[in-house]
């Protein structure tokens, strides 16, 4: 009973800091940051969608099993995001010499 | 002869703890082809953004920055009345878990109808790829792929919702007929994480279609 009561308080505060970084987010968008305005925002998605993941789906309490799935699939899409990237990034190294 | 734990426990698996187990793999993995899903998307809004930042920059400054906010705090308070619901769920509290699960639905629907009047608004405006699209010529071939991802993008992803709303209402129908078991929430817990998924894809999509050339 005291540990469900314990998880709500839980909830709460992770929805808290998630109404914070989404206000945040939208806030320092109106910044001009140079190149890092993006980088900004990724990082802030990306907290979001961590505290998201850990809290409210639970891998903080799952098995390593599920932790192994995850962390499979984000290395697949890191090949698919970081070959395609160093493709488009070396293209053009051959043309001005 | 039907005891409620046998009635309850697949007859592939041992022991409700093995089954609940089973039950979060099943998603967890599908949620992993989802990711590489939305992944190429993403990939092809990156390296087009890449070639074209002008054009994204003109194109993204047509989206409803008003909208996508006020989305943004619905969809994370939908995901708070999720985990809420499956906490109503293990402690058998059968009303709570309804209201919970009517509050995310409400907060679904509300995501959609925000999502379709800005749709309706584009329209209007002359951004829905086809033949009735008018952006400034100079960037119109690229700002035309950025409308084209744009609803691939949010359109895949308000497909998601109206499934996940499909999944909410069989809960809320499960739930109201009072087949939800405390002992064994598993629908619950497992279209929980659908629904948090879905949620996350927001939490990306928000910050890139809506923000980041905002300072312009």
């Amino acid at each position: 009973m005291s540990e469900q009561a314990v998880s709500r308080t839980v909830y709460y505060r992770v929805f808290f800091a998630l109404i914070v970084l989404a206000a945040l987010t939208a806030l320092v968008a109106e910044v001009n940051l140079g190149p890092f305005n993006v980088t900004v925002a990724l990082v802030i998605a990306l907290v979001k969608a961590g505290l998201v993941a850990v809290y409210f789906m639970h891998l903080r309490e799952s098995r390593s099993l599920v932790w192994l799935v995850l962390l499979i699939s984000l290395a697949w899409i890191m090949i698919m995001l970081v070959l395609t990237f160093a493709d488009y990034a070396t293209r053009s190294w051959g043309q001005f010499r | 002869m039907d005891g409620p734990e046998t009635s309850i426990v697949a007859e592939q698996f041992q022991s409700l703890e093995q089954q609940k187990d089973a039950d979060t793999l099943g998603m967890w993995v599908f949620l992993a082809t989802e990711i590489m899903f939305f992944g190429g998307l993403f990939l092809a809004y990156t390296v087009y953004r890449i070639m074209y930042p002008e054009a994204w920059a003109e194109a993204s400054g047509h989206t409803s920055f008003a909208i996508g906010t006020i989305n943004t705090f619905v969809l994370l308070t939908s995901s708070l009345t999720v985990v809420l619901g499956l906490d109503a769920a293990t402690l058998g509290r059968q009303r709570k878990l309804i209201l919970f699960l009517v509050l995310t639905i409400v907060l679904g629907l509300t995501f959609l109808l925000l999502k379709g009047f800005e749709y309706y608004h584009h329209y209007k405006e002359g951004l829905f790829p086809g033949p009735g699209f008018r952006l400034e010529p100079e960037y119109a071939r690229a700002a035309l792929l950025f409308m084209c991802l744009y609803f691939a993008m949010t359109g895949l992803h308000a497909l998601h919702m109206i499934v996940g709303l499909g999944l909410m209402s069989f809960l809320l129908i499960r739930a109201w007929r009072g087949l939800i078991r405390p002992e064994f929430p598993a629908h619950v817990e497992i279209i929980g994480l659908y629904w948090h998924f879905v949620d996350i894809v927001w939490i990306f999509l928000y910050p890139l279609l809506y923000l980041v050339d905002r300072h312009q």
